[in-house]
């Protein structure tokens, strides 16, 4: 896993775990591995996985287990508002790359029935 | 604090190398210390280590003055080999266990295997690189507070800064602090929690590296060319 070096990188960190959370790879309720293990597997400092995962309980994705360690969220309507959302963010920015391009929204569609 | 920098003054001869640096740094972080050649970054280096007086100010290393008990605290790499490269490897450590009471043995002769690193093999015959990974290697098999590292990447290829980098990074404990130089930014920033630049003598910057980077949108080694642009 390569991060940029011009964002904030446990911000990065946050994405790639969130959509480890939406594509199943971390099921709902289940426990997510240690700090220290996520810092190994991604080669960044713990304390960056930290900060990290505190972005993760802020979109309530997570949750703390006082003694346990970290678990995704039971409730699956969360995750699923969740990727709700980030499918919103991409389609628009997608659309808005499109209309750089000169090209409207109709026209649009048909490009996505084209490449369907 | 851990570290506790208080006006520190530096002169050689009538030059002042170091010019009334302050600041203190906490438990549990990975410090990038950065600034071009002649900064005064090994200077402040061998100070906090005791191997230079200052001419004014005050260092304490977990509320310790420099000396032998500051010294117990910190582990140090120098950017050079001291190291007598006749010795067998088994012999440097036992020379390390000997010296540094928090020294664990087990913890370095692990480390070697990774490295396929033999007790017999004796440093004249490695590579460079091999080389500063058995210094990097014995640095990190101390139990210290503070890890201080020189430079400890110079010199090497690409894979084997993706080691040592690893190694810092995996052998660093929470109590811990790791205050490293180097040049070398873009190599090190992703593990970075906060960086201090340094120049002529003084520091410029002491900030959270993922600050830096959202408040300017660059990443360090760019904000940092900008900054110290020759």
């Amino acid at each position: 896993m390569k991060f940029s070096n011009e964002m904030p990188i446990y911000l990065q960190l946050s994405k790639v775990l969130a959509l480890n959370i939406v594509n199943g790879k971390y099921k709902a309720g289940e426990k997510i591995p240690s700090v220290r293990d996520l810092a190994n597997i991604y080669k960044v400092n713990p304390n960056t996985v930290q900060k990290a995962l505190s972005e993760l309980e802020n979109l309530n994705l997570i949750y703390t287990e006082r003694t346990n360690g970290k678990f995704v969220v039971k409730d699956y309507k969360v995750i699923k508002n969740y990727t709700i959302r980030l499918a919103n963010e991409m389609t628009l920015s997608y659309l808005e790359n499109m209309k750089e391009l000169g090209i409207e929204k109709k026209e649009t569609l048909k490009f996505i029935e084209r490449n369907e | 604090m851990l570290l506790e920098c208080k006006n520190v003054c530096k002169y050689y001869g009538k030059k002042e190398v170091l010019k009334d640096i302050s600041f203190s740094l906490p438990e549990g972080k990975i410090v990038g210390l950065l600034g071009k050649n002649g900064s005064g970054k090994t200077t402040l280096i061998k100070i906090i280590n005791g191997l230079l007086s200052l001419n004014s100010g005050e260092v304490f290393v977990c509320g310790k003055e420099i000396g032998v008990e500051s010294k117990k605290l910190i582990s140090y790499l120098p950017e050079r080999n001291y190291l007598n490269v006749h010795k067998k490897v088994k012999d440097v450590i036992d020379y390390f266990a000997d010296f540094y009471a928090d020294f664990d043995k087990e913890k370095a002769y692990k480390l070697l295997d990774e490295l396929k690193i033999k007790k017999e093999d004796k440093l004249s015959v490695m590579s460079k690189g091999m080389r500063e990974k058995v210094r990097l290697v014995l640095v990190m098999s101390r139990k210290a507070k503070l890890y201080i590292l020189d430079e400890p990447m110079g010199g090497v290829d690409p894979a084997t800064r993706d080691y040592i980098l690893d190694t810092i990074l995996n052998n660093f404990d929470e109590g811990a602090t790791i205050l490293m130089s180097t040049h070398l930014i873009s190599d090190i920033e992703r593990v970075l929690d906060e960086v201090i630049f340094l120049a002529d003598g003084k520091i410029m910057r002491l900030e959270s590296a993922d600050k830096l980077r959202s408040e300017t949108g660059k990443s360090i080694d760019e904000v940092f060319r900008e900054e110290f642009k020759c």
